[in-house]
């Protein structure tokens, strides 16, 4: 029925028989006007406000972009070329003392020779990063593994140069070191160490297959499951024992942007694995592992990231059987790791909270055992849930891993802090030049990664409408 | 079949399972305790190996051993030759000293940016946006290094000071006028500063001054008229309350309130004959003499901190505004209320309830960051206690269990706080 049209043959006054046409609107409410007085000048206040918002602008941003571009030196080799005195104008920022400590920024002392070893890393990790990072790009599984699980440890051997000279498994720990060193060095090895691994890899596979039917198991998958642990650990293990003819470079000569990102990546691939293990601890049933697990995270999460890395360089040694020297940097990355771990631990939290009762019980209702569920039905959910929540705390200890300057390792800011010394490059503008490069590369770091997570943000919300 | 047979449920069997939890439970928990008490114990006999081979004292007696280094801040009488123990209490109050006033700033400037974010002028809006996104995205340290090396290292000596009040202020719109040709007004203004008193806060190379309140007798009466404005003040707001439950009745409680707080203690400080004055600094020869001087460390570290932790405290009082629902300010206008009681009886309390969780772990987190102090050289409890009393004796493990257990206490109270207010305000669902 149609029920615009007027009932036929009663003609009546006020039912317009066509529609009518669409109006503009009002040009009170669209257009520039309009929404300069909105936002701009729509009353007394208003109009002081702006004005007050402008003169703020004029005085921050002008002077900034002078001292930083137009009054900038660009070339030089020395600080005669920044000083106003000798150049006869204003000198903003001297940009020549940043290019001349550019190998100290990047690399820290890291020796000349070696550096296409930084540089390869660096290329790798951009390499498996930005796919990563794209959603479209297919793979992402691989990609992660090769991120997460292989670079680590190319790049440990890369940047330390491997051959550890690994001397003894298990095995050898009870007595056995003498007749495993002399397997290996009958058959050509430098020490014990591959014998002793592969015997204790057996050994500890057939017990594992031997009581796996008490547990409910089955021999056959138990002991090949813990076949391939052994082999996997043993790849890396190979990798890092192996030597490849790479010099060795101390970890005391690293420096700059390498230290500060050899600490922000393994701060965050060390902390999601042990963050979600403590997450699922702190939630569980059983009372010991709970316990165990608020009060490390509760512990960690209260107390300063400096006093955990006085503790990680002053305390940790002590606690560690005699006579071990260890390298300063694995220490304060010990420590960032275990206090990373606890802050991602709540988050994942969080995470696993917000997941519905319903979808645990309907996990167990298909008869998924509790590893299963959390693998395939919870987990998955809940990390997706708590994506912001994990970037947030990547900008964190991507912020905090400048603290490590403090017990005495260079990182970009320590690097920077160091150059400012050098007297060659002293002049009145160099340390504000200084601070504005180290602020543009956190802040383009920090930045982005905030950019990226609102994005991926608004990208999974979109799959998560109710 | 029966109900009988119902009744007994399943059969019984009794059979070593990982599939039965309470089994898996009670292996795994054995697993981890005989792990945990290894590690403990194997902690425990390194550290008394490493200890004896080191030949390094254990236990707490080195608190009452003489210190013998000096502090350039400390709010409670020292010297040299006070002990260990006196210096971790001047360090744990340098600590305190400036989490507490980086709160109070960090606060005002954390409001007053997330309330400009919501601002409908977009050149407000604009700039809070974009002190938000600088601050949080540069590290605390960077900033804390920045204002210490940077800014306050670069300022002139203290002949030079920048000195800050109305006077200053006042000469610099003078010279602006000037500048744009309007010299007889600034001229003006210039005659009207001289006639102001002269300013009383320094800024220099060698940090900044203040002036030093002066109680003489009498004040006393002063502060208790204080005591008895906030007291009054206190059961005025009852009162209106009760009243304006029973009758429907306002009463002007916020002009009460204002005109008892400055009104008694004035009039107690007329009568008393002006007991506080102010000592001003003078510059004397090279430096300045009197007033309260602040330590450049301090103030680069209030500067950092405020800013850096008022960046967050912005993003938490926006999103706490915005969580209250258009719909409640519209209730509330249909209800009758005017525009600033609905901000104050309405948005407000809903938006408290969202803001002041998240404020707290900021103001931890300030109390915590304000450790960076000790790469500038700030002496805060890290840098006197987990630093330069630690390189003296030696003992490690002491020094950093207690430093630790210090800020533990810390976050751990707050916490308790917190959560009472949790339950406290949390919303009562049917």
């Amino acid at each position: 029925m149609d029920v615009s049209a007027p009932p036929a043959g009663k003609p009546s006054g006020y039912v317009s028989s066509a529609m009518l046409q669409q109006q503009p609107p009002p040009v009170s409410t669209t257009g520039p006007i309009a929404w300069a007085r909105a936002h701009l000048v729509g009353s007394v206040g208003q109009v002081l406000l702006t004005l007050f918002g402008l003169w703020v602008a004029y005085v921050v941003i002008p002077p900034v972009v002078r001292f930083f571009f137009i009054d900038a030196v660009f070339t030089g080799t020395n600080r005669d070329a920044c000083l106003p005195e000798k150049v006869g104008r204003d000198v903003g920022a001297c940009w020549p003392f940043i290019w001349a400590k550019w190998n100290q920024i990047i690399y820290g002392f890291y020796p000349e020779p070696e550096r296409w070893r930084v540089n390869l890393v660096y290329a790798l990790g951009v390499v498996l990063l930005v796919p990563l990072m794209i959603q479209k790009v297919p793979g992402k599984r691989l990609n992660a593994l090769a991120f997460f699980g292989i670079y680590p440890v190319v790049a440990f051997v890369l940047l330390t140069g491997g051959d550890l000279g690994l001397r003894g498994f298990l095995l050898s720990r009870l007595g056995l070191g003498g007749v495993f060193t002399n397997i290996g060095q009958a058959i050509g090895l430098r020490s014990g160490f591959w014998p002793d691994y592969v015997v204790s890899a057996l050994l500890i596979s057939a017990i594992v297959a031997a009581v796996a039917p008490v547990f409910a198991g089955n021999r056959r998958t138990a002991g090949k499951g813990m076949l391939v642990v052994f082999a996997v650990l043993g790849v890396v293990l190979a990798a890092v024992d192996i030597p490849f003819g790479l010099t060795s470079v101390r970890t005391d000569l690293w420096g700059g942007m390498l230290v500060t990102l050899v600490i922000a990546v393994t701060g965050i691939t060390a902390s999601l694995p042990l963050g979600i293990l403590l997450a699922l601890g702190r939630r569980s049933q059983m009372p010991l592992v709970s316990i165990a697990s608020t009060a490390f995270i509760e512990f960690w999460r209260g107390v300063p990231l400096i006093t955990v890395l006085f503790f990680a360089t002053y305390m940790l040694p002590l606690f560690l059987p005699g006579g071990v020297s260890i390298d300063k940097l694995l220490l304060a990355l010990v420590g960032v790791a275990l206090f990373a771990s606890a802050y991602m631990a709540e988050v994942v939290r969080g995470g696993l909270q917000a997941i519905p009762k319903g979808q645990y019980e309907g996990a167990a209702a298909l008869g998924l055992p509790g590893g299963l569920m959390m693998r395939l039905v919870v987990m998955p959910q809940a990390l997706k849930l708590v994506i912001p929540g994990i970037v947030n705390n990547f900008i964190g200890l991507f912020k905090d891993t400048t603290l490590v300057l403090i017990v005495a390792i260079f990182d970009l800011l320590g690097a920077l802090r160091a150059a400012f010394a050098d007297a060659s490059w002293a002049t009145p503008t160099t340390v504000v030049t200084g601070f504005g490069f180290a602020g543009l590369f956190y802040f383009v770091f920090c930045f982005g990664m905030s950019r990226y997570s609102m994005a991926l943000e608004r990208r999974l919300d979109r799959n998560h409408r109710h | 079949m029966t109900d009988a047979s119902l009744r007994e449920g399943p059969p019984k069997v009794r059979r070593w399972s990982w599939t039965d939890p309470k089994l898996r439970s009670l292996v795994l928990q054995a697993v981890l305790g005989i792990f945990l008490i290894w590690m403990a114990w194997s902690i425990l006999a390194n550290a008394q190996a490493n200890l004896a081979r080191r030949g390094i004292a254990s236990g707490f007696g080195f608190l009452e051993n003489s210190a013998g280094f000096g502090l350039v801040q400390t709010l409670i009488p020292y010297d040299e030759s006070m002990s260990y123990g006196r210096a971790f209490l001047v360090g744990l109050l340098n600590t305190l000293l400036v989490a507490f006033v980086g709160i109070i700033f960090a606060t005002l400037i954390g409001f007053v940016m997330g309330v400009a974010r919501l601002s409908s002028n977009v050149v407000i809006k604009a700039l809070a946006s974009a002190y938000v996104e600088v601050t949080r995205n540069l590290p605390p340290l960077f900033q804390i290094m920045f204002w210490y090396i940077a800014v306050l290292a670069a300022l002139p000596g203290p002949r030079q000071s920048l000195s800050f009040g109305l006077q200053p202020l006042i000469n610099a719109i003078a010279s602006g006028l000037n500048g744009i040709g309007l010299g007889s007004v600034g001229a003006q203004l210039s005659a009207f500063a001289g006639t102001l008193a002269a300013p009383g806060v320094f800024l220099n190379n060698r940090g900044l001054r203040i002036p030093r309140p002066v109680f003489e007798s009498g004040s006393t009466i002063v502060g208790i008229a204080l005591v008895v404005a906030i007291f009054a003040i206190w059961f005025t707001m009852r009162w209106a309350k009760r009243r304006r439950v029973a009758t429907g009745q306002q009463f002007p409680v916020f002009w009460t309130a204002l005109a008892l707080l400055i009104g008694l203690p004035l009039i107690a400080a007329v009568v008393t004959g002006f007991p506080v004055t102010f000592e001003k600094p003078e510059l004397r020869g090279f430096n300045f003499v009197g007033g309260v001087p602040v330590i450049p460390e301090f103030v680069a570290l209030l500067f950092a901190l405020s800013i850096y932790t008022a960046g967050f405290i912005a993003e938490i009082v926006r999103a706490g505004i915005l969580s209250v629902s258009k719909g409640q300010s519209e209730a509330a206008a249909s209800l009758g209320l005017k525009p600033n009681l609905t901000m104050r009886l309405v948005v407000i309390p809903q938006a408290l309830r969202v803001i002041i969780p998240p404020l707290t772990s900021q103001y931890l987190n300030l109390t915590k960051n304000s450790t960076l102090g000790v790469a500038v050289g700030y002496p805060d409890l890290v840098a006197v206690f987990a630093g330069t009393t630690l390189n003296q004796t030696g003992q490690a493990i002491e020094i950093i269990a207690i430093t630790m257990a210090v800020y533990l206490t810390i976050s751990i109270i707050t916490t308790m706080i917190m959560n009472w207010y949790n339950r406290r305000v949390a919303l009562v669902e049917r």
